[in-house]
C-alpha cells in the first residue's frame, strides 16, 4: 500500500511502486483532469504538483510521491478561479483543451515563483507544454492577465491560491 | 435542409412534465427516443420543457472548433434566448440527426448557418402564435426575446414553458420570417464558449477519461512494419503477469488496410503496457519489411513523367508551343505527417450480447451508429439499432477522427469480454502506425507570351490515393478529386490551363489532415506562382491581381491583404514578405509572411497577416483563435521532419523524434476577419494552407533561396 495525498485528501493504493504517478492519479484514484499526452516528458499534458513544484507525472514514479503533497489540476482552487485559471476563461484560451489542464499547472508554478514573467521568462517556463491547437499566443496573454489579477487578487474576494509554497 | 415540419408533444414520464418536443431525448428515456426515431421528420434540435428548461442540441463533435457554442448560437439567435439560459447538449450519432453529425471538412458554420437559422425561427413563431391566442391579440403586437414572448400594448409576458401545450399543438412554419442581420445579438459578436470552464479545472470529459464500472484496460501490439499482420503468438509469459486478465488477437480495419494485432487485457493500463513487451510474436511482413521511404520518393520522381489523367483543362497547354526561354518548370516535394492529436487514440467499449455500448473521441459519430450515408458500422459487426454510442469532448480531430479504427479494433476486443474495455494507443503506437497525411509530389509548368502575360499554367500531381486508400471500389483510372483539391478552382484568369493526376501506389494508411491535400498542393501552386511572377520581374501582389480582373473573392480578398498588411510598405534590407493566398471547397484565405534573416543567416519569422474570408461569421474572437492555430499547425508541418519509413518500418516514434511547435516558436499573428455577405464559407481548415508558401516566398524576398522541399530548416535555408 502506498499513501498518496493529492488534493489535501489522502488516499491508499495497491500499485506497483513502479507505476507512473499519472496511471494512478487517472486510473486508481479516477481524477481524469491530468493528461496523457506522451509518457515520457515531451509535452507536459500530465504535468502536476508535486510539493508545489510542477512535474510531469508520466515519469514520475508513484513511490516518489509518496507521503508528499500533490495537487492535480481539479485541486488547484475550489471554484476554478485560481488567476490562472479565470485569466484561461477571460480570454477562452482553450481549443480542444485537452493540454490545459497541464498549461495551468505549468502556468501556476510560474507566477508564484515571478509574479511578473516577461514574454521570454513564459516562454521559457512554458516550453514544456504542447498544445496541437496552437493557442500559444493566448496561452502567453492569458499568463500576463493572470499576473495582473494576481496582484490585485485581495480585491477580488477569490478563494486563496492553493498552491502549495512548500518546495522539496 | 432540416424538416422543420413536424413538432413533437411528449408527456415526459420522467418528470418534466410536458415539453415541446422540437428535439429528441438523448437524456436516457429510450421509450421516447425510439418513438422520435421512428417518426422521422421533426426539427430535433431544441427541447423546451413546462418547467422552462431549454435545451439545445450540438450536432458536432466539440473538437477545438467551436461548434459547443457555435451550433447553438445560431438557434439560440433566431430562437430568441440567450446561451445563458440553455442547456447544450452533444447528440450521439442518433438517426434523427444523420450525416449533420460529421465534423469535418470546415462544414460545420457553412452547410448549416441557413438551416440552423430556420430550427431557431420556427420554433420561435409558434410560440409567438401560442402567446397570441391566449391573449386574443394580434401577433403582430407580440415578440419574443430572452425564452419569452411579450405582448408590446400591455406588457404582458408568457415564458416559453408557460406556453409549451398550446405551442404544441401548432405546425412549425417551413419557412419562418428570418431575422435582419443587424438585430442580430449572438452571431457576429465576440462570445465566450460555454466549454472552456469545463477545459480550466478538469471536468471537460474526453474518450480517454471515461471510466466505466468494471473496466479493464488495454493494448495492442500491432506489426511494427507497417502493412504487415500476424503470423503467430505466445502469450505464455504474459499471462503470467498479475494483473493481465486476457490476450486476444485483433483485426484494426482501415479502408483497404487490414491488419490483425494482439491485445493485452489487464486490470490497468499500466500492466497491460508492460505486459505487451513479453509478448512473443512472429509477423508476417508480406515483404514490406523492405520498403523504405527514400525509394518511394525516387519512385514518386520517375512517376511524374507519366501523363496521368486529367483533372481540368482550359484552352490547350500543348497546343501553345512556346520558346524555351517562355517556358518556367519546377518540381515540388512534400512529407507524410503525423496528424498527433494531443489526445492519443483511444476508446471504451462494452458487448453484452447483440448490444454494443461505445464511447469515444470522434469526429464521425453517425458514422460508428449507422445513422449516417455510409456503412463502417458494419465493420462494427452490429445494427445499427444495437450500437448506442457516447460521444465526448474530442481532444484533437485533425482528420485522425474521421476514421473508425479504432472503433472497429475497441469492439472486436470488447467481444472477448464480458466487462467494458478501454483500449489506449500509446504515443509511440500513434506515430508508428498511422495513418498519415500522404506526401504529394508536384511538377508545374508556366508559359509566358511574347508580350509577358502568363498565357499556359499546369500542375500535376503525383501521390498516393485517399480514394483508393479508403474505397475498395474506387476506380485507379479516374482522377482522385481530393489528391487535386483546389489546385484547377483557382480564380486567376489563364488562358491555358490543365491539372492532372499521376496515382502511386501505396500501402500505408494514409488519411485526411486539417486542410486535405490542400495542405501540401498550396505550398507547391502558391510557391510556383511566386516563381512566376519573379520571371516576370513583377511584385507577387501585383502578378496575381494582374491575374484577377473580373471581379472575385480573390480579388476582393487580396485588395485587403494588400492594405491590412502594409504589403507596398518598404522592409529593411535583411527582412523579406511573402504571400500566398488557397482557395478550395473549405474557404478562403490568404496570408502574408515577415521573415528577418538573423546574423547567423538562420530565418526569423517575425509576423504573419491573415485574412480571411467567411461571408458571415458567428464567433469573431473564435475565428481568430481558429486561425492563429491553423498557421501554427502549418507552420510546424513546414518546418519539422515529417515521418519517414524505413525497412517498413516508422522511423519516428514520439515528439523527441517527431517534434510540434512550442510556444517560443510562434510568430505574431494578425487576423483580418471578412464578412461581407455572399457565400458562408468554412474557418478551422481555410486559415492552414496559405501560410507555408507565403513563408517560402518571404525567405525566397529575403534571401533569393527558392524553397521547393517541405519541410525545411529556418536555420539552414
Amino acid at each position: 500500500m502506498i499513501s498518496l495525498n493529492v488534493n489535501q485528501k489522502t488516499y491508499q493504493v495497491d500499485v506497483d511502486p513502479n507505476m507512473p504517478l499519472l496511471w494512478v492519479i487517472r486510473d486508481i484514484i479516477g481524477l481524469t483532469g491530468t493528461k496523457y499526452g506522451c509518457g515520457v516528458a515531451q509535452c507536459g499534458a500530465c504535468t502536476v504538483h508535486l510539493n508545489g513544484e510542477a512535474v510531469r507525472s508520466c515519469v514520475t514514479k508513484v513511490s516518489r510521491a509518496e507521503g508528499q503533497k500533490i495537487v492535480t489540476i481539479e485541486g488547484l482552487s475550489a471554484n476554478n478561479d485560481h488567476p490562472v485559471q479565470r485569466a484561461w476563461q477571460e480570454i477562452d484560451v482553450p481549443q480542444c483543451g485537452y493540454c490545459h489542464s497541464g498549461q495551468i499547472m505549468s502556468a501556476a508554478v510560474l507566477l508564484r515563483e515571478n509574479p511578473n514573467p516577461t514574454d521570454q521568462d513564459i516562454d521559457e517556463a512554458m516550453s514544456g507544454n504542447i498544445c496541437r491547437c496552437g493557442t500559444y499566443l493566448r496561452i502567453r496573454k492569458a499568463i500576463h492577465i493572470a499576473a495582473e489579477m494576481q496582484k490585485t487578487k485581495s480585491n477580488t474576494g477569490q478563494t486563496k491560491n492553493s498552491v502549495s509554497p512548500v518546495k522539496i | 435542409m432540416i424538416q422543420v415540419s413536424r413538432r413533437r408533444f411528449i408527456k415526459n414520464a420522467g418528470g418534466a412534465g410536458i415539453a415541446l418536443w422540437l428535439g429528441i431525448n438523448v437524456r436516457g428515456n429510450t421509450i421516447i427516443a425510439t418513438n422520435i426515431i421512428e417518426s422521422g421528420n421533426f426539427t430535433p434540435y431544441i427541447l423546451v420543457e413546462s418547467g422552462g428548461a431549454i435545451t439545445i442540441f450540438n450536432t458536432k463533435p466539440e473538437m477545438g472548433q467551436g461548434t459547443f457554442q457555435s451550433i447553438p448560437a445560431i438557434i439560440a439567435e433566431e430562437f430568441e434566448v440567450s446561451l445563458d439560459q440553455v442547456t447544450i447538449k452533444n447528440t450521439n450519432g442518433e438517426k434523427p440527426f444523420g450525416n449533420r453529425q460529421r465534423a469535418g471538412g470546415s462544414s460545420s458554420i457553412r452547410t448549416n448557418y441557413t438551416d440552423l437559422r430556420k430550427v431557431g425561427a420556427s420554433a420561435k413563431e409558434v410560440f409567438i402564435k401560442a402567446a397570441s391566442a391566449r391573449w386574443q391579440a394580434d401577433e403582430s403586437d407580440c415578440y419574443a426575446e430572452n425564452g419569452k414572448v411579450f405582448h408590446k400594448p400591455t406588457n404582458r409576458t408568457f415564458t416559453y414553458g408557460e406556453l409549451v401545450a398550446d405551442a404544441s399543438k401548432l405546425e412549425l412554419p417551413k419557412e419562418p420570417k428570418l431575422k435582419d442581420p443587424k438585430d442580430f445579438r449572438i452571431l457576429g459578436k465576440m462570445a465566450k464558449r460555454p466549454d472552456v470552464p469545463l477545459k480550466t479545472n478538469g471536468s471537460a470529459q474526453f474518450g480517454i477519461d471515461v471510466q466505466v464500472p468494471g473496466m479493464l484496460y488495454a493494448t495492442v501490439a500491432r506489426s511494427p512494419v507497417i502493412g504487415g499482420t500476424l503470423k503467430s503468438f505466445d502469450a505464455s509469459e504474459t499471462l503470467k503477469i498479475p494483473g493481465v486478465e486476457k490476450v486476444v488477437q485483433v483485426e484494426r480495419i482501415m479502408g483497404r488496410y487490414h491488419s490483425v494485432g494482439v491485445a493485452v487485457i489487464a486490470k490497468s493500463y499500466w500492466i497491460a503496457l508492460k505486459a505487451r513487451k513479453t509478448l512473443k510474436i512472429e509477423w508476417d511482413n508480406k515483404g514490406y519489411e523492405n520498403f523504405n521511404s527514400v525509394d518511394y520518393e525516387k519512385h514518386l520522381r520517375e512517376l511524374s513523367r507519366e501523363e496521368g489523367v486529367l483533372d481540368k483543362t482550359i484552352g490547350s497547354v500543348d497546343s501553345l508551343n512556346l520558346p524555351p526561354e517562355k517556358n518556367v518548370e519546377a518540381f515540388y516535394e512534400t512529407p507524410m505527417v503525423a496528424h498527433h492529436t494531443l489526445e492519443p487514440i483511444n476508446c471504451v467499449a462494452q458487448v453484452r450480447g447483440d448490444q454494443v455500448e461505445i464511447w469515444t473521441s470522434t469526429q464521425v459519430p453517425s458514422s460508428i451508429t449507422g445513422s449516417g450515408e455510409n456503412d463502417v458500422h458494419k465493420y462494427i459487426g452490429f445494427m445499427p439499432d444495437n450500437i448506442k454510442l457516447h460521444s465526448t469532448f474530442v481532444g484533437g480531430g485533425l482528420g485522425r477522427r474521421l476514421n473508425v479504427d479504432y472503433v472497429i479494433e475497441a469492439v472486436g476486443i470488447a467481444k472477448n469480454l464480458s466487462q467494458p474495455v478501454k483500449v489506449l494507443w500509446s504515443r509511440e503506437d500513434t506515430t508508428e502506425l498511422g495513418p498519415y497525411r500522404p506526401m504529394t509530389f508536384s511538377q508545374l509548368k508556366g508559359g509566358f507570351s511574347e508580350d509577358g502575360k502568363l498565357i499556359s499554367f499546369q500542375h500535376k500531381v503525383i501521390s498516393p490515393s485517399f480514394q483508393e486508400a479508403m474505397n475498395p471500389a474506387y476506380d485507379i483510372k479516374k482522377v482522385d478529386g481530393t489528391m487535386v483539391e483546389g489546385i484547377g478552382e483557382q480564380a486567376y484568369e489563364i488562358p491555358n490551363l490543365k491539372t492532372s493526376y499521376v496515382r502511386a501506389d501505396f500501402h500505408v494508411p494514409v488519411a485526411a489532415w486539417r486542410s486535405v491535400t490542400s495542405s501540401t498542393l498550396a505550398f507547391c501552386h502558391e510557391c510556383f506562382i511566386d516563381e512566376l511572377a519573379y520571371k516576370a520581374n513583377k511584385d507577387p501582389m501585383n502578378f496575381r491581381l494582374e491575374l484577377l480582373s473580373k471581379p472575385s473573392d480573390l480579388k476582393r480578398v487580396l485588395l485587403k491583404t494588400r492594405e491590412f498588411s502594409h504589403w507596398d510598405e518598404p522592409l529593411p534590407k535583411n527582412r523579406g514578405r511573402g504571400m500566398a493566398q488557397w482557395e478550395f471547397f473549405a474557404g478562403l484565405c490568404a496570408q502574408v509572411v515577415e521573415v528577418t534573416v538573423q546574423p547567423d543567416q538562420s530565418i526569423k519569422v517575425d509576423k504573419v497577416f491573415a485574412v480571411i474570408d467567411l461571408g458571415e461569421v458567428v464567433n469573431p474572437d473564435n475565428v481568430k483563435n481558429q486561425v492563429e492555430g491553423a498557421i501554427v499547425m502549418a507552420l510546424g508541418a513546414a518546418i519539422k521532419p515529417g515521418i519517414t519509413l524505413k525497412d517498413g518500418k516508422c522511423m519516428q516514434h514520439n515528439f523527441y523524434d517527431n517534434p510540434l511547435i512550442r510556444i517560443q516558436e510562434v510568430p505574431e499573428i494578425e487576423v483580418l476577419i471578412l464578412a461581407e455577405g455572399g457565400k458562408v464559407k468554412g474557418v478551422g481548415e481555410p486559415g492552414l494552407p496559405a501560410f507555408a508558401p507565403a513563408l517560402a516566398n518571404a525567405i525566397y524576398a529575403a534571401t533569393g533561396d527558392r524553397i521547393r522541399k517541405m519541410p525545411f530548416d529556418l536555420k539552414k535555408v
